[in-house]
């Protein structure tokens, strides 16, 4: 396929070529189990979005004609879409969409030895404890983290119960009945501009199906397979619980992953079928450069659970608002997110709770932290229409103010009809005063220090949601960002 | 003398206002000096510009800790160079558990990247909790959140005996607390005295001096030290008032 685009004017790339080796080397270690790329892999989708990369995308991936025609009317959607300049913010407008590259094999990505990386970013490493391995997968010095072993004892695991658990590509080639009954039916390509984009050239993600009645015992980590493509900007993932079965998912991880993609957009379904549970559980910090824009969204059958767990840290502008469809009676949503908002960031988190069926419970808790003219704010939204009766929503959201030009917003939007239906907000704004850095410092604390014991209290309570490990790391990263702060 | 807090004509203001002016007082290691004094007098000035609050700007004089200046430094360099504070209204730290508060504080004293002895500072710490009957199940609870007058100043005594100061300033730790409390909040200050600590005890209240016995006792009035006694000093204040030094001031 001669799907190049035409902008890309500095290649001279045999294209056809490059296809067919960009499939080999997926396909052929993909069967192996490993998930390695080709040194010598440098052949892109170029810069730019259009039709011919899109076609790229798709041939490299060796996908199916639904899949191309798929991403093709994102494709067309995304065009016709206006950014969603009433949320979030403004900054937006500076997105240069014709100037990124939607598409990166391992060749492009910037290749560096460990020697090139600055000593800030090992120094960080250091103190969050991350093990050597993984430094250099996440310093860009390696193209994948080799816990091959690892992932491969889990997935024999999970084959003997049945579930599936591999990256999208495979997910629609190989197990394409359940894959196409869900994909892209929890966030259709016309929900929102963003979520056009990544249906157009996703790539990368996870999908995971967990067969009737099973419980996963443990939580499935992205960060078992985590290389090149995995951390990918436009990831997608869909997880389906079937009846009764019970999955968590972990993603993302407290290092910074230091990369030059700015623009990343990730589209994630959840689907629990009757009495079914899926937990998912996030972990982000960004780079100070990127444009976090996520959708994020499950669908909860009769008697079902879905809870978002989600920490944000870092990036340019974040927007991410987790939301669950309560479609079956009794069925029970919840999100608890932490954000963190240092200097010139913004986070634009919180949540959405659609109750469509009656008895139908949710629950939100958000608390956001603002440093200095960093701005954490939450927007949520609860809707329960008059036609039902005994739902209940609980949303509480927290702010934590540090330096005194900080600013916070709060938009709970809280749409609740009919007198059988019932819901608690509360909301609070606190600071960081003066005389408890003063109490702490006269303790023997930095001003770092104290300022980290007080928003790792802040969100202790939230934290404790977190697997151990991650809980852990979440508190020295915390202390990272304060110190930070502090100068 | 470089085994003293010496304080010498300390000049402290707060915005426009002068407030300490031309304090000095010597404690050496081993004593407990008692400062009595009407209210607004600056004995919480004293403590706070001798801690390092910003707030109080030092406008001249110096405070010698075993012969090193602190006026100047941060506050937790002056912490940690071994000057404690049990304030008069200590903060609240919403979400962090005593136990964490004081072993960062412990932590912070350690070179970094010492390994921390958990399994010992717990032993010390309910030791020390069971000798000013604190219930064990305070060490979860958040930092002075929620706690009565008394508890909060337990937890300060606390705090005291588990960073081992070389200084201590001890700001009305008396008040707040009930009769059992002060007696056992005073036993576990004299369970601290020795050469290795000097102490300095504000208070309004002979009481506590009843329990906590002072080597000198101090009258502050609008800035400085007046009057110096010994204990019975202590007992004419209580018997006769502030008008006496007043008037005496006056004369
Ligand atoms: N942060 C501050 N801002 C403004 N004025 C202050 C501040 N702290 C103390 N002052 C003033 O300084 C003076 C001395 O206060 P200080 O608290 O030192 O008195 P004190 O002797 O400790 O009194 P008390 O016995 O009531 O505790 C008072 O007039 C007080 O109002
Ligand atoms: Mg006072």
């Amino acid at each position: 396929m001669n799907a190049f685009p035409p902008n890309d004017t500095d290649s001279s790339i045999d294209i056809g070529e490059a296809d067919a080796e960009t499939a080999a080397a997926i396909d052929i270690d993909r069967e192996k189990g490993n998930f390695s790329f080709k040194e010598d892999y440098a052949y892109d989708a170029g810069v730019g979005l259009n039709a011919g990369a899109v076609d790229y995308i798709t041939d490299v991936k060796g996908e199916p004609d639904w899949v191309r025609e798929f991403r093709h009317k994102a494709l067309k959607i995304f065009e016709s879409k206006p950014l969603p300049t009433h949320w979030g913010s403004k900054d937006l407008e500076n997105i240069d969409f014709a100037k990124i590259r939607y598409y990166l094999a391992k060749g492009q990505k910037p290749s560096r030895t460990w020697d090139e990386v600055p000593d800030d970013v090992k120094e960080t490493f250091e103190r969050l404890g991350i093990p050597e391995q993984e430094r250099k997968f996440l310093a860009g010095v390696e193209a994948q983290f080799d816990s091959e072993s690892a992932y491969s004892r889990m997935k024999e695991e999970l084959s003997k119960q049945g579930v599936i658990f591999v990256g999208p590509t495979e997910g629609l080639k190989e197990h394409a009945e359940v894959f196409r009954k869900y994909f892209g039916k929890v966030i259709p390509a016309a929900d929102n501009k963003f979520a056009a984009l990544n249906s157009a050239v996703f790539s990368g993600g996870s999908f995971i199906y967990v067969p009737k009645g099973v419980k996963v015992a443990q939580p499935l980590q992205a960060y078992f397979r985590i290389n090149a493509e995995n951390f990918g900007q436009f990831e997608r993932t869909l997880i389906i619980a079937d009846e009764g079965a019970e999955v968590t998912y972990m993603e993302g991880c407290t290092a910074p992953k230091f990369d030059t993609a700015t623009l990343h957009s990730a589209v994630v379904e959840l689907v629990a079928l009757k009495g079914a549970k899926i937990q998912y559980i996030t972990v982000q910090n960004w780079a100070t450069n990127v444009f976090n824009l996520v959708t994020k969204r499950g669908v909860a059958e009769e008697g079902a659970e879905i809870r978002w767990i989600d920490c944000n840290i870092g990036s340019r502008l974040t927007m991410k608002y987790p939301a669950v469809v309560l479609k079956g009676e009794h069925a029970r949503g919840e999100v608890i997110s932490i954000a963190l908002a240092s200097e010139n960031q913004t986070q634009d988190t919180g949540a959405k709770m659609i109750h469509a069926a009656s008895h139908t419970t949710s629950n939100i808790v958000s608390k956001s932290i603002s440093v200095g003219n960093g701005l954490a704010s939450y927007r949520g939204q609860v809707h329960i229409p008059k036609s039902l009766s005994h739902c209940k929503n609980n949303t509480e959201c927290d702010a934590l103010l540090i330096n005194t030009n900080s600013r916070t917003d709060t938009y709970p939007a809280i749409t609740v009809r009919g007198s059988q239906n019932s819901t608690q907000h509360e909301a609070s704004v606190s600071k960081v005063s003066a005389e408890q850095i003063f109490y702490m410092m006269q303790r023997g604390l930095s001003e770092g220090e104290a300022m980290s014991l007080a928003v790792n209290g802040f969100i202790n309570d939230l934290v404790q949601e977190f697997p151990m490990e991650y809980s852990v790391e979440l508190k020295r990263l915390v202390e990272l960002e304060m110190e930070g702060s502090v100068g | 003398m470089s085994n003293s807090l010496e304080i010498k004509d300390l000049n402290v203001s707060i915005g426009e206002r002068q407030i300490l002016k031309n304090f000095s007082l010597t404690v050496p290691k081993g004593e407990v000096h008692a400062i009595m004094g009407p209210n607004g007098t600056g004995k919480s000035t004293l403590a706070k510009a001798l801690a390092g609050h910003e707030d109080y700007a030092v406008t001249s004089g110096s405070a010698l800790l075993d012969g090193e200046e602190i006026i100047g430094q941060e506050p937790d360099a002056i912490a940690r160079a071994g000057l404690f504070m049990a304030f008069q209204y200590p903060s609240e730290i919403p979400g962090v558990s005593i136990a964490n508060f004081i072993r960062a504080a412990l932590v912070a004293r350690q070179p970094k990247g010492a390994p921390f002895d958990a399994k010992a500072y717990y032993a010390e710490l309910y030791k020390k909790m069971d000798a000013l009957k604190m219930d064990r199940k305070f060490t979860a609870r958040s930092v002075n959140e929620g706690f009565s007058g008394g508890e909060k100043k337990r937890c300060e005594i606390l705090q005291m005996m588990m960073l081992q100061p070389k200084y201590a300033i001890m700001d009305e730790t008396d008040s707040g607390l009930d009769i059992d409390a002060l007696r056992i909040v005073a036993d576990g200050v004299n369970a601290m005295r020795g050469p290795d600590i000097g102490i300095v005890v504000i208070t309004h209240y002979q009481r506590l001096l009843d329990y906590i016995v002072p080597d000198k006792v101090h009258v502050m009035y609008d800035g400085r030290i007046v009057h110096s006694g010994d204990k019975n000093l202590a007992l004419e204040l209580e018997a006769k008032g502030y008008d006496w030094v007043k008037k005496e001031l006056a004369a």
